[in-house]
C-alpha cells in the first residue's frame, strides 16, 4: 500500500462539516430569487371529503395576492405517478387511482392540498388562504390499516375494497404442507408501527420559469434531482425534459421522505409559468407531519415452523400494508420487493411464503423511510427466531448458530442469491463486545435495585445496493437503478467528479474524494465532488437504499478507470513506449522495468495542451464518464445486542448497552460509517420505543401531529453505542467490495430491542413503541 | 402570526392599567407565543413585564421564600437562597423545559396559565404557597381552578409567591416521553403548610391526594404509601398513557419522592 491509496479506511473529517456546522449551508429555503413570490396551500381539515364548491374570489382580490390555484386548473395535466407495478396473485395489476396535483372533487387525508395561493410574501398568501371558502361533505374516514379491506369508506371509486393489491410470493401448497407435519410452530401477531420521518429541514422548493427560452429551474429538497426531473416532465406536467433543471442543494436529511416527487413542487413549476415569477414554498412542521410520507405501518400475522432442537423448516407471513391515500413513488415496492424477499434473514429456512394486501386508508400515504421493507422484515425474522428460542428453550445465540448460512453464494427460497457473508463471524464479535458473559451479574444487580434486566438479539440481513435493473425490471419496476459519474480533469491535474448520488447527510463529499484521490493517487485537495444538480451532472437515479457508494461510487471508479487508460495512451507517446508497457502506481505513470515516469498532472497538461500528443489516434481532453448497472445486490449484515433495564412500577425502559457489529465489506471511512451506524440505531431505537403515528380511528384527525405528541428520539434516550464494525467479506461484484450502511442501524434494532424487553419482563410479545405505558401495561396483563 | 402592539410598562401599576380588553399580558412567552403562532391567540397588545425590575427578586425571609412572579425558571435553580432553603424547588426548576425555555419561562407565567401539566403549581400547592398579585393574596388551595383556569381576575397580575419553607420537600416528574411536560409529577412536603401531597399533569389541573397525605401526616416514610390506591376517575386519559395508569404512578413517585425528600 502506498501513501494516497491510504485514503481508504482513514477517518478523515467530512469536508462538508466546517460549511454546515458554521451556518454557510445553501439550502433550498435560503435561495431567494429576483422578483420572488411565496406559496402557502390550503389543506383538507378532514381526512375524506367531497368538496362541494370552493370560492376563491374573496382569496383574489386579498392584498398581494398574485394568483389562486385549485384542482380545476390542474385537470388537464397528469396525476403524480407511482414507479413500481405491483401484481396481484390474480394477475391483475394493482389499482391505480390518480393522485391529482389538486384535489379537485374529493379530499382523501387531513393535509390534502386543495388550493394554491401565490402573494408578494407568505404572510399575505396565508392570509389569503384563510378567506378561501371551501363547501365540504364529510365522508366517513377508515385509517387503521386493518380495517381497511372491505371497510365501509371507500378511498378510491376504482379499489371498491380498499385494496391496492394482493401479491404474494413463494409456494403456499409447499409451505402449507411442512406447517402441517411441524413439531413446533412459534406465532405472532403484530403492527409495525408507523412513523414520520422528520427530517430536520422541512420540504421546500423554488420554482421559476423564463420566458425567454421557455425553460424552467427547480430548487428543490430532493434525494434524485434527476428523477424528480424525469417524473415531472415525463409522467405530469408535460415539459421537454431539456427544458427543466432540477437542483437540489444543501438538503438536510432525507431518509426516504425526499426521494418521492410530492405534488407541491409539481404545482410550483406548473404555477411559475402562469405567474411568470418565481415561486417559493417551504414547509411547515406541522405540515411535514401531516404530508411527508410516512413509513412502516404494517399489520403482520408471522409463523415459523420448526424442529424440536430449533432448526427452521418453514416461514409464513401474511401482511396488510397501509399505503396511505395515494400511491407515493415507490410505495407499492416497500411492502411487497423490498419486504418479502428479505424474509429469509441469515438463515437457511428451506420454504417460505408471505402474502401482502396494500390497502388505501385516508391517511398520508406511506412510502420509503430508512430501511424500507427490510426493518419490516428483520422484525419479522429476529421475532420470531427470538420467541421460538425462548419457546423450544435453546439460547439466542445457539438457535441462530443452528440455521446460519455458512456456504456462499445463496440462493434463498424468496428471490435473492447472497454472494458473501459471515454470520457467526459478526455475531462472536457481539457477543464479545456487549459483555454477554456479564450479563448475569448485572441482572442480579439490576433484581438489587428492583429493576428488570433483559438481553435481546437481533442478526439482520438487508439488500442494498438497488439495484439490478434487470431484476428490477422483472419484479416490475418502471425504472432502471444504474447511477452515472463523470471525472473530469483540469489540465493542471485538478479532478471535479459528478455524481448522479446525492448526498443529504452521507458525507459523499468526503468518501468520494478519499475514493478518487486514492484511484488516481493524487492529493484529496485535489478532488471535488459536485451533485444534486440536473445542469452540471449528466444523470443520476440518486440516493437510498444504501447504494451511493456500491452503485455511484463504482460508476465513478469506472469512470476514473477510463481517464487512467487514456493516460497510458498519452504516457505512451510521451515515453516513446508501448501502451501495454504503461504502469500507473501512485499517481506516477511508468514504463515498466525502466526509471522513465511522468506524473498524473503532467499528462493531464498535455491532454489539454496537445502540442506533442497523438491527435491522429487519440481525442484531446481528459474527462470520462461511465454508467454502472450492479450485477447483485449486496448483503450488508450483522448482530446488534441491546440490554435494557426496566422499572416494573412505572414501565420505564433503559437501554443500559446497545452492541452493533456490522459487516458492511470494506470500509473507505469508518468515521462516517460510524456515523451512519449510529444515527440508523437512534431511529430504530426510536421506532421501538417513542415512536408513533397516530390517527384518530374515527376521524382519521393525525393525534400525534407535532412534537409535543411524537417522540422523536434524544440523545438522553440513548446509551452510548458500543460501535464494532468487523472485518467484513467484501462484497464479491464490485470493485470497491463495498455493501452499504445508511439503513442498517435502522434495520437491525428494533427487534433487539423489542426482544430485550420481552426477556426482562417475561411477556411473548409488546407493541412497539414499547412506551412506559405499554410496557407497564404488559407488566399487569402477565400478573 | 397576526400583528399586534406592544408595550413595556415600567410599572406594576402600568402594567394593569394597559392589560384590558383583547391585551394579554406577556411574562417569558414559552406558551403565549407558540400559541400565536399556531394562530390560536391573536391578542391586539402584548403588554410586555420585562421592564419591571421588581418582579424579579427571590428573598428568603424566616420561614419563607419570596420569588418575584419574573423570576426565570434558571434564576430560581441556580439561586443559592432557594438551594439552601428549599432544595426541591430549586431542583423542579432547573428540570422545566429545555435551556431556552428555563431562560425566558418565569414563575408568574406559568402559575397564570395553569398548564395541567406544568410543573410549578406543583410546588405552589404542594408547599401551600401564598401567591401575591397586584391587589390580593390568594392561598394556593384557592388558586388553582383546573384546566387552565385560575383564581384571577381579567387583568389581575401576580406579582410574587411566597413559599413557606418546609422540613422536608421533593419533587418528581415522570415525562410525557414527547414533550417531557410531567405526564404524572409529584411534589411532597411536611412543614408549615402540613403534609402536602400535589400531583400535576394527571389530571384537568393539580391536585392533592388526601388518601396519601393522611398516611404520611402519622407516618413519613416510603412505605406509609404502600397499598395506597389512587382512583383514576376524572384523571387524563391520552395517547401517552391512561386515566388508570396516570393514578398507578401516583403512589409510585409519591413513595419515592418520600424516599428521596
Amino acid at each position: 500500500m502506498n501513501a494516497r491509496q491510504s485514503f481508504i479506511g482513514q477517518r478523515i473529517e467530512r469536508r462538508e462539516d466546517a460549511r454546515f456546522l458554521t451556518g454557510n449551508g445553501q439550502y433550498t429555503d435560503d435561495i431567494t430569487l429576483a422578483h420572488q413570490t411565496y406559496a402557502y396551500f390550503l389543506r383538507s381539515p378532514y381526512a375524506h371529503a367531497k368538496i362541494k364548491s370552493i370560492q376563491i374570489a374573496a382569496a383574489k382580490q386579498a392584498a398581494g395576492v398574485v394568483a389562486v390555484f385549485t384542482g380545476a386548473d390542474f385537470r388537464e395535466v397528469g396525476g403524480v405517478p407511482c414507479g413500481w407495478l405491483i401484481t396481484s396473485v390474480d394477475g391483475t395489476p394493482m389499482k391505480e387511482p390518480k393522485h391529482p396535483v389538486l384535489c379537485d372533487d374529493k379530499v382523501l387525508f387531513v393535509g390534502d392540498a386543495v388550493a394554491l395561493v401565490v402573494a408578494e410574501t407568505l404572510e399575505q398568501a396565508r392570509a389569503a388562504a384563510g378567506l378561501i371558502e371551501v363547501d365540504y361533505e364529510e365522508l366517513p374516514a377508515v385509517v387503521d390499516v386493518d380495517r381497511a379491506k372491505g371497510a365501509a369508506a371507500v378511498v378510491h371509486d376504482i379499489a371498491p375494497d380498499n385494496v391496492c393489491y394482493e401479491w404474494a410470493l413463494g409456494d403456499k401448497a409447499a409451505v402449507d404442507a411442512v406447517f402441517a407435519q411441524a413439531p413446533h410452530v412459534t406465532t405472532l401477531q403484530f403492527k409495525n408501527n408507523r412513523l414520520i420521518p422528520n427530517a430536520i429541514e422541512p420540504r421546500a422548493a423554488n420554482a421559476s420559469y423564463n420566458p425567454s427560452d421557455e425553460s424552467y429551474t427547480l430548487y428543490v429538497t430532493s434525494q434524485n434531482p434527476h428523477v424528480h426531473r424525469l417524473l415531472m416532465c415525463a409522467f405530469v406536467l408535460g415539459i421537454p425534459e431539456h427544458k427543466l433543471r432540477v437542483v437540489a442543494p444543501d438538503v438536510g436529511g432525507g431518509f426516504g421522505s425526499k426521494i418521492f416527487l410530492y405534488i407541491e413542487e409539481t404545482a410550483l413549476v406548473w404555477a411559475s409559468k402562469r405567474v411568470k415569477r418565481p415561486i417559493k414554498w417551504t414547509c411547515e412542521r406541522g405540515e411535514s407531519f401531516q404530508t411527508d410520507a410516512h413509513g412502516r405501518d404494517h399489520s403482520t400475522r408471522a409463523e415459523l415452523a420448526t424442529d424440536l432442537d430449533g432448526k427452521f423448516l418453514a416461514m409464513r407471513v401474511h401482511t396488510e400494508a397501509n399505503l396511505g391515500a395515494y400511491l407515493s413513488t415507490f410505495a407499492s415496492s416497500v411492502p411487497t420487493i423490498l419486504y418479502a424477499t428479505l424474509l429469509a434473514g441469515q438463515y437457511t429456512t428451506p420454504k417460505i411464503y408471505c402474502a401482502v394486501t396494500g390497502v388505501f386508508t385516508n391517511t398520508t400515504p406511506v412510502d420509503a423511510y430508512r430501511g424500507a421493507g427490510r426493518p419490516e422484515a428483520t422484525y419479522v425474522v429476529e421475532r420470531l427466531v427470538e420467541t421460538a428460542a425462548r419457546e423450544l428453550k435453546i439460547d439466542q445465540a445457539e438457535i441462530r448458530r443452528r440455521n446460519f448460512i455458512t456456504s456462499f453464494p445463496y440462493a434463498t427460497p424468496v428471490a435473492l442469491t447472497y454472494d458473501t457473508g459471515n454470520y457467526e463471524a459478526h455475531m462472536a464479535a457481539a457477543i464479545e463486545l456487549a459483555d454477554v458473559k456479564g450479563f448475569g451479574a448485572r441482572k442480579l444487580a439490576s433484581e438489587a435495585k428492583g429493576l428488570k434486566r433483559g438481553i435481546g438479539y437481533s442478526a439482520y440481513i438487508e439488500a442494498c445496493g438497488l439495484a439490478p435493473s434487470n431484476i428490477a425490471g422483472a419484479l416490475g419496476a418502471r425504472a432502471g437503478l444504474y447511477e452515472a459519474g463523470e471525472v473530469r480533469v483540469h489540465p493542471t491535474g485538478k479532478v471535479t467528479v459528478f455524481t448522479g448520488s446525492h448526498s443529504h447527510g452521507q458525507g459523499h463529499e468526503t468518501t468520494f474524494a478519499q475514493v478518487v484521490a486514492a484511484r488516481l493517487g493524487i492529493p484529496l485537495e485535489d478532488v471535488d465532488i459536485q451533485h444534486g444538480d440536473t445542469g452540471k451532472v449528466l444523470f443520476g437515479m440518486g440516493t437510498y437504499g444504501s447504494r451511493s457508494l456500491s452503485v455511484g461510487g463504482t460508476a465513478i471508479i469506472k469512470a476514473v478507470d477510463k481517464v487512467i487508460a487514456k493516460g497510458k495512451k498519452i504516457a505512451a507517446h510521451l515515453m516513446e513506449a508501448s501502451d501495454t508497457d504503461i504502469e500507473f502506481d501512485n499517481g506516477v505513470f511508468k514504463v515498466a522495468g525502466t526509471d522513465k515516469s511522468v506524473p498524473f498532472a503532467s499528462i493531464a497538461l498535455t491532454a489539454y495542451v496537445p502540442h506533442n500528443y497523438p491527435l491522429d489516434k487519440l481525442e484531446p481532453g481528459l474527462n470520462e464518464n461511465a454508467f454502472y448497472d450492479p450485477t447483485n445486490f449486496t448483503f450488508p449484515a450483522g448482530t446488534y445486542i441491546c440490554e435494557v433495564e426496566v422499572d416494573p412500577q412505572t414501565g420505564a425502559t433503559r437501554v443500559d448497552r446497545f452492541t452493533a457489529c456490522d459487516d458492511f465489506g470494506n470500509i473507505v471511512n469508518p468515521m462516517i460509517v460510524e456515523g451512519q451506524v449510529h444515527g440508523g440505531i437512534a431511529q430504530g431505537i426510536g421506532q421501538a420505543l417513542l415512536e408513533h403515528a397516530v390517527y384518530d380511528s374515527q376521524s382519521g384527525q393525525l393525534l400525534s401531529g407535532s412534537y409535543m405528541d411524537y417522540a422523536m428520539p434524544r440523545a438522553d434516550d440513548l446509551p452510548e453505542f458500543r460501535i464494532g464494525t468487523v472485518s467484513g467479506t467484501p462484497c464479491t461484484h464490485n470493485p470497491l467490495g463495498v455493501k452499504g450502511c445508511g439503513e442498517a442501524g435502522a434495520i437491525g434494532s428494533p427487534p433487539a430491542v423489542i426482544n430485550a424487553i420481552c426477556d426482562a419482563i417475561g411477556v411473548s410479545d409488546l407493541p412497539m413503541p414499547a412506551t412506559p405505558h405499554v410496557v407497564w401495561s404488559a407488566i399487569q396483563q402477565a400478573h | 402570526m397576526e400583528s399586534f402592539a406592544y408595550k413595556t410598562p415600567q410599572s406594576v401599576a402600568e402594567a394593569v392599567q394597559l392589560a384590558t380588553g383583547e391585551a394579554k399580558l406577556i411574562a417569558g412567552g414559552q406558551s403565549l407565543l407558540p400559541s400565536m403562532k399556531l394562530g390560536l391567540a391573536a391578542p391586539s397588545a402584548l403588554i410586555d413585564l420585562g421592564r419591571i425590575a421588581d418582579l424579579r427578586t427571590i428573598k428568603v425571609e424566616t420561614g419563607q421564600v419570596t420569588i418575584g412572579a419574573m423570576a426565570t425558571h434558571a434564576s430560581v435553580a441556580e439561586s443559592a437562597e432557594v438551594k439552601a432553603a428549599i432544595p426541591a424547588l430549586a431542583e423542579l426548576a432547573a428540570n422545566i423545559g429545555d435551556r431556552q425555555v428555563r431562560n425566558r419561562g418565569t414563575l408568574g407565567g406559568s402559575l397564570a396559565n395553569n398548564d395541567p401539566a406544568a410543573c410549578y403549581p406543583s410546588a405552589v400547592l404542594g408547599l401551600g404557597a401564598m401567591v401575591h398579585t397586584d391587589r390580593r393574596t390568594i392561598a394556593a388551595d384557592d388558586f388553582f381552578k383546573g384546566l387552565y383556569e385560575t383564581a384571577l381576575d381579567e387583568g389581575e397580575l401576580i406579582t410574587s409567591v411566597s413559599f413557606p419553607i418546609p422540613k422536608r420537600a421533593k419533587y418528581i416528574k415522570f415525562k410525557q416521553p414527547a414533550s417531557r411536560f410531567s405526564l404524572v409529577g409529584v411534589f411532597v412536603s411536611q412543614g408549615p403548610a402540613g403534609t402536602r401531597v400535589a400531583v400535576t399533569g394527571a389530571g384537568a389541573g393539580v391536585f392533592r391526594v388526601k388518601a396519601l397525605e393522611d398516611k404520611l401526616a402519622t407516618h413519613w416514610a416510603p412505605e406509609s404509601c404502600a397499598g395506597v390506591t389512587v382512583s383514576a376517575d376524572g384523571l387524563n386519559s391520552d395517547l401517552h398513557g391512561s386515566a388508570a395508569y396516570r393514578a398507578a404512578l401516583i403512589p409510585v413517585l409519591t413513595q419515592r419522592a418520600v424516599a428521596a425528600s
